[in-house]
């Protein structure tokens, strides 16, 4: 049997850790890349970030939030089920330099992403320091493993029900006033990635940002994944998924994300009605 | 191979055959004109094949038109040389499972060839009545559906599979198009053992998710695939080579050579103004979501861009698989905007045809120039150019030249852009110690070989986009020319 769960675990209300069997991508994975899944025959292909890897149980791990109905589906799936289709790696690994301080920042899921991300930065040496934005205490996930791979942590919540009250930009400015950074990292909604932007680019830090376009194959065949960078279109799933984010257009890519809402909505009627 | 040909030309049976009818009396029968689903009901839906089958009589008759040439020039315009009268002699004698077998010893997939070969220019362009006689030429093509769909019909195989001896060599193939089918076929053949890589979740490449069911279903690409895994060939979907495992890992599992068959998947786009806006896609996009994906079934978790405009750019078969595509899902106007005149439309002339009586509107002379797009993001017309035909350029067709200030706004609720593909990146930019082109295509020698010793590639990935009868010929010469090299070592 091919891409059986191994292990769920249910992080907040609509997130879900899926550790599943996939030795070869284990192996070959490197921080930065992703995977596309699909569940069942009817499914749709999805992009999902590998959060982690164990090579020597041939394991990958994904964490994945409800969103609409592809999402849900593999949220339905439990330890022993199989994916139907899931291949990778795939993308351009995360450039991983020593050059200091590395500012992390990251908002909602968009914290799994990032744990392979600084626990690379982590190893080449350079000092971490992550903030993990969320709306509400119930949406941090993940505390423990982000405070294994960063040399500090700083939690900002909108309503200031865990950590500092306050939006992920906050936070940054706090940490940019009080020490210098060198390198800045943010994955998230694209709304709160384009926020970071806007503020590192006001101290000239460079950022780089992991971006969530919408996928159909994830091999660089279909160009629904385009984003503008720099004035040019890229793809992201094999140009990216990581750009400079003082380049990327996220208005577009705002967007872009919209394009297929109404149908999206249709596939969770008929989803309710089945 | 060519005085077996002629062996069997001189075989009683054909020299009898041909004295039954009298070539006056061959002359005179009518070509066959290919039986169509009515085009209101065919554009229904997206699987309802649009050339409906002909029937055993029908072949017959239309296999007896064929003289049986001395010479016969119509395998000189098939790119794989097919043995064209043979396999119709066959036909004409009513030993279908024969012509089928014919088939076979040149093509593995003749169900698609027989479909999607651009017969008009090739094989048929060349037969004897269509250059000396100033007659429409045999059906060849037909011919070919007809007897590769008998056979597949039939529970009996032609005498294609027979046990087969593994010579334990093993052998991987990247991507699952024609190229790599014909090249794993005949592989297999030879003895090795074949496992072919495909980085999407169904085998097939292009056969699957860009040429639509409408023209070739996937149950006879499927019947063909069957074939392959009978010879022994292993297929691994969802297997990206270079990403998932590099061809050193595969060296080390033990395989000895390898054949890149990763085709032309990478969209172009025109870099206009606006080109980025919602409901703006690539053809590979749209038909990638509905061949692949099914999503003009209501069971598919996949979405669809639909609207009541929709605008096809370019004039190739890639376009007008995307126009009729748009009919199926509901168009109320499926337009062609092509920047020269319908004559030098590179798509095939039947599919100009079907596109017209399905009610496709070609908008030719047209170019556009820029998207406008709603407030949510949305295009909702295409700023169009007229041109006018100028000098003619390399190819010989004649260079559209733009006419200022006759630019219009067309509306537009779904834009296609279907103007051409580069080569697949994904083995290049991986791999630098391959040779590529500035294009990106992969460099090869006469035998097919690449800039490294046992790595061979053809097809798209070599020619740029070309067709499938040329992507399946580069596989046979690639299988013929490695086999040559690993048994002379
Ligand atoms: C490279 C990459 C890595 C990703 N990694 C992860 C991950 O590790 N964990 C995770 O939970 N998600 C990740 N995503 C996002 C994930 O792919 C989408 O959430 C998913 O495709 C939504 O599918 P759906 O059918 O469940 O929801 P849909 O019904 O398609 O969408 C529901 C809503 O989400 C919005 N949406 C659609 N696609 C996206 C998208 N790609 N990003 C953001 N919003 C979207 C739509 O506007 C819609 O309103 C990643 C995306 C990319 C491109
Ligand atoms: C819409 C459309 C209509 C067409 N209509 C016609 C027609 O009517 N007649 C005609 O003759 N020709 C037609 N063509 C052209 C024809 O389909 C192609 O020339 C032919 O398919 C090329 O075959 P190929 O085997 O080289 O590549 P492809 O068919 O492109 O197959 C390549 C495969 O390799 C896979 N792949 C790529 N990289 C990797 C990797 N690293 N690892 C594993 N797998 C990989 C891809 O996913 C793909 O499945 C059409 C093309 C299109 C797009
Ligand atoms: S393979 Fe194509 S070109 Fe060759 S005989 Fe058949 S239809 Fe004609
Ligand atoms: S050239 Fe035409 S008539 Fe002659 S053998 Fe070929 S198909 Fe038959
Ligand atoms: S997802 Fe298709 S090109 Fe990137």
């Amino acid at each position: 049997m091919k891409n059986k769960i191994i292990s769920k675990v249910q992080l907040s209300d609509s997130i879900f850790k899926i550790e599943v069997e996939a030795p070869l991508i284990a192996r070959s994975r490197k921080p930065g890349n992703f995977v596309m899944v699909r569940v069942g025959e009817n499914g749709e292909r999805i992009p999902l970030t590998i959060a982690d890897a164990n090579r020597d149980k041939g394991t990958i791990t994904m964490v994945v939030q409800k969103m609409g109905v592809s999402s849900a589906k593999l949220c339905e799936l439990n330890s022993g089920d199989c994916i139907t289709d899931l291949v990778g790696p795939l993308g351009k690994p995360t450039k991983i330099e020593k050059v200091g301080t590395v500012l992390a920042c990251c908002g909602g899921v968009g914290v799994a992403p990032m744990l392979p991300i600084i626990e690379a930065h982590q190893k080449v040496g350079n000092r971490v320091i992550t903030i993990l934005a969320a709306r509400t205490k119930e949406l941090v996930i993940l505390e423990e493993e982000v405070r294994k791979f960063s040399d500090e942590v700083v939690i900002m919540t909108d309503d200031g029900s865990y950590g500092n009250k306050g939006l992920v930009t906050a936070g940054m400015e706090q940490v940019i006033a009080r020490e210098s950074i060198h390198e800045c990292v943010t994955i998230g909604p694209a709304i709160m990635m384009k926020f970071c932007a806007e503020t590192t680019r006001k101290y000239d830090i460079h950022t780089v940002a992991s971006l969530n376009s919408i996928m159909v194959d994830g091999t660089g065949m279909c160009g629904a994944c385009r984003v503008s960078v720099a004035g040019k279109t890229r793809f992201t799933c094999i140009d990216g998924p990581e750009f400079d984010a003082h380049q990327v257009d996220f208005d577009e890519i705002l967007t872009r994300l919209k394009g297929y809402q109404d149908k999206e909505k249709l596939g969770n009627k008929l989803q309710e009605v089945k | 191979m060519i005085d077996k040909i002629k062996e069997q030309r001189n075989e009683a049976w054909r020299v009898e055959l041909r004295k039954k009818l009298k070539a006056k009396d061959r002359k005179a029968i009518e070509r066959i004109v290919i039986p169509e689903e009515d085009s209101l009901e065919r554009i229904k839906s997206q699987r309802i094949e649009v050339n409906r089958p002909i029937t055993f009589d029908q072949a017959q008759t239309e296999a007896s038109r064929c003289m049986d040439c001395a010479n016969p020039t119509c395998m000189e315009g098939c790119p794989v040389g097919i043995n064209i009268p043979g396999f119709i002699k066959n036909i004409e004698q009513g030993d279908i499972m024969n012509a089928a077998s014919i088939l076979k010893e040149t093509s593995v997939l003749p169900a698609v060839c027989g479909r999607v070969c651009p017969q008009e220019k090739q094989c048929e362009a060349r037969c004897f009545y269509a250059e000396k006689l100033n007659l429409p030429a045999v059906a060849i093509g037909a011919l070919e559906r007809f007897a590769a769909d008998y056979e597949q019909s039939n529970q009996t195989k032609s005498d294609q599979v027979n046990e087969r001896v593994s010579n334990g060599v093993k052998i991987a193939v990247i991507g699952s198009g024609p190229s790599g089918l014909s090249f794993a076929g005949d592989m297999a053949k030879y003895g090795y053992e074949v496992t072919v890589f495909e980085a999407l979740h169904e085998i097939g490449g292009v056969l699957k998710y860009g040429i639509p069911e409408f023209r070739l279903p996937n149950a006879v690409v499927d019947a063909e695939i069957e074939n392959l895994k009978e010879l022994g060939v292993q297929f691994v979907t969802n297997f990206i080579v270079g990403q998932t495992a590099s061809i050193q890992d595969l060296k080390e599992d033990g395989f000895a050579a390898f054949y890149i068959a990763s085709g032309a998947g990478l969209p172009r786009f025109m870099n206009i103004p606006g080109e980025n806006a919602n409901g703006i896609l690539s053809s590979n996009e749209y038909l990638t979501r509905v061949n692949l994906m099914g999503a003009d079934l209501a069971e598919s978790d996949t979405p669809v861009m639909t609207g009541k405009n929709v605008v096809v750019i370019g004039g190739g078969n890639t376009a007008m698989d995307s126009v009729r595509t748009a009919k199926r899902l509901g168009a109320e106007r499926a337009m062609i905007v092509y920047r020269r005149s319908q004559d030098e439309m590179p798509a095939r002339k039947e599919e100009v045809h079907h596109a017209e009586a399905e009610g496709v509107e070609f908008l030719t002379l047209s170019n556009p120039v820029e998207y406008v797009a709603d407030d949510n993001g949305r295009v909702s017309h295409v700023k169009i150019q007229k041109m006018e035909l100028g000098e003619p350029d390399e190819s010989g067709r004649r260079r559209p030249v733009s006419i200022p200030g006759s630019e219009y706004l067309l509306e537009a609720s779904v834009v296609v852009v279907a103007v051409g593909v580069s080569p697949n990146p994904l083995m290049t930019n991986v791999m630098p110690e391959l040779n590529s082109t500035d294009w990106g295509t992969i460099m090869v020698d006469e035998s097919l070989q690449s800039s490294i010793n046992d790595i061979y590639a053809g097809g798209d990935i070599v020619r740029g986009g070309a067709s499938v009868i040329l992507a399946m010929g580069d596989g046979r010469k690639a299988a013929k020319n490695m086999h040559e090299k690993l048994i002379g070592n």
